[in-house]
């Protein structure tokens, strides 16, 4: 492997992620006829219908909405709870703590479809179904879990002096948690806001089965369509291209700990 | 790092219980409810003790579709695994094209599963889809709606395509915390550059590459949404992942009971890796 031809490989790599994600790009730009009647590597006839489509009809633009209010409540109540519990396991030993922390993984390890059916019952029963908060509740089971093993990892990463130095220097915990120790965590806090954002926002099959009109994902919306409307594929790859742009501007938010993020702060 | 014997921290450590155990405690116990009894409509449930399961662990439905499970996780590790040592390791370490990179490797994680079904769907399409397309006029007969093979090719790249990165990301961030004097001390030793992989590089990527394998192995067990937009489980039954035929049963045929067993059984199959790998990882952490 010499120096020199060392980006050939990235390069390869980039294109080949890049080439699906043209090609739903370049569909949605197309009329349906041109779609089904050729083969071609750009829109010949330009068109905008299927984005117009999407912003105005109120199903396409209410189930982003949806989706977006759901992640973000998932994001605030995850990292809002995991903060404290991360720090007990980063600082503390306590009866069953290694326990605790591994049934924690197991529930991030829980497959969604085995949980699908009792979670229909168990949030109509509390009256939540079809609920935001029942969806940003339902994504708690595995972005809790993935949030405190990540910041598990970042706080494990600051020394212990410095609670004994802010307790020598008179702070109360929580005058230290709050004004010394979250701000040193923020690249932490950041990652795991930006992991549990990511996970709420993929994830279908739960999100999809809690709620059926007033707190519909935008998922949902695209497959019935898929599914109802016969085949309206550049309309379907217009609203696939919507759900990447919100992806892409996280991702340039937290570019520069995205690499130690995936590492759960374990480098 | 030292830790200090505390039990007090329970009390940060109860509002994740309450809510994680909320969402698996309970929904748990009416899965273990339902596998253990038998129902014919009208709420009314009959005790069937250990039928259930018995019946799914002697169904040749339940081995083939594990059998599909194990063969696709075990194939996606071996290809995702170097191939994405490969692309940290010929990463660019500093300079803007490290962010350039970075930024557009993640963009697949980012994209909702079923979109990424969807738009492998429309990618992979014989006459109109890029790659069939390209594929056909090259003399392939590629369908992945009829040929069984090329389903599992069509789902095996769509994976690598989606999740690969994950892999470069961790790899990529054990390889930039090694320190420059490692190198250094190597190149006067006058390492080549195989044993500076094997001796400096690949000891430490070892926690974050398992990490890696315990995520892509987890998470390729869960797998639902994206080969069941892409292939529905089909040609047949030839793509039906655990997940798929998980849910075929339990919310399409409504059988509750066998739906139940099944996912119990499932679930421990799913524990049992995680654990194997929980104990090899909290080992290598304690060296």
């Amino acid at each position: 492997m010499t120096k020199r031809t060392n980006w050939i490989v990235p390069t390869f790599y980039i294109f080949f992620l890049m080439l699906p994600i043209y090609w739903l790009i370049n569909m949605s730009f197309k009329t349906t006829n041109e779609i089904l009647g050729a083969f071609t590597l750009w829109p010949q006839e330009f068109t905008f219908d299927n984005y117009i489509k999407i912003f105005t009809d109120p199903t396409w633009y209410t189930g982003y909405l949806n989706s977006l209010t759901y992640v973000g409540l998932n994001t605030v109540i995850s990292v809002s709870v995991a903060l404290p519990a991360a720090y007990a396991f980063s600082r503390y030993r306590f009866l069953g703590d290694k326990h605790l922390f591994f049934w924690l993984l197991t529930n991030r390890m829980a497959p969604p479809a085995v949980f699908a059916l009792p979670f229909f019952q168990l949030y109509s029963a509390f009256n939540l179904f079809d609920t935001h908060i029942a969806v940003a509740l339902a994504h708690c089971l595995f972005n809790i879990p993935l949030a405190v093993w990540i910041l598990e990892g970042f706080m494990s990463g600051v020394p212990k002096e410095l609670d004994e130095t802010a307790y020598i220097d008179g702070y109360s915990f929580s005058r230290f948690f709050v004004k010394i120790f979250i701000p040193t965590i923020a690249a932490g806090i950041g990652v795991a806001a930006f992991f549990c954002f990511m996970f709420s926002w993929v994830e279908l099959l739960l999100a999809k089965t809690l709620t059926s009109v007033a707190a519909k994902p935008i998922a949902a919306v695209m497959t019935r369509t898929a599914s109802t409307s016969g085949y309206e594929l550049g309309l379907l790859a217009a609203a696939g291209t919507l759900t990447i742009v919100p992806g892409a501007f996280v991702i340039y938010f937290v570019r520069n700990y995205i690499a130690k993020g995936f590492a759960m702060g374990r480098v | 790092m030292n830790k200090t014997v505390n039990q007090k921290a329970w009390f940060f450590v109860i509002p994740v219980v309450v809510l994680v155990a909320f969402n698996a405690v309970i929904p748990l116990m009416t899965v273990v409810n339902y596998s253990v009894q038998e129902t014919f409509g009208n709420n009314e449930f009959f005790w069937s003790g250990l039928d259930w399961f018995k019946q799914i662990l002697h169904s040749d439905r339940f081995h083939q579709a594990l059998r599909r499970q194990l063969i696709f996780t075990f194939t996606i590790l071996a290809i995702e695994i170097p191939l994405g040592i490969a692309i940290a390791l010929t990463m660019p370490r500093k300079g803007p094209w490290v962010s350039v990179c970075l930024v557009l490797m993640a963009l697949p994680l980012l994209i909702p599963w079923n979109v990424v079904g969807a738009m492998w769907n429309i990618f992979a399409l014989p006459k109109i889809g890029f790659m069939g397309h390209v594929l056909n006029s090259m003399g392939f007969d590629f369908n992945f709606t009829r040929q069984p093979g090329d389903a599992w090719f069509t789902l095996i790249l769509m994976d690598v395509w989606h999740w690969t990165s994950l892999v470069v990301l961790l790899a990529y961030a054990g390889l930039v915390s090694i320190p420059d004097a490692y190198y250094q001390a190597a190149r006067i030793d006058g390492a080549k550059p195989f044993a500076i992989f094997r001796y400096i590089q690949l000891p430490k990527m070892k926690r974050v590459l398992t990490i890696a394998v315990l995520l892509r192995l987890m998470d390729s067990f869960m797998i639902y949404t994206e080969p069941f937009v892409l292939t529905g489980g089909g040609p047949g039954n030839s793509t039906t992942l655990l997940s798929i035929d998980l849910v075929k049963i339990a919310l399409g045929q409504f059988d509750l009971g066998p739906a139940a067993a099944m996912s119990l059984i499932y679930f421990l199959i799913v524990l049992l890796l995680s654990w194997l790998f929980y104990t090899l990882m909290m080992r290598g952490e304690e060296e």
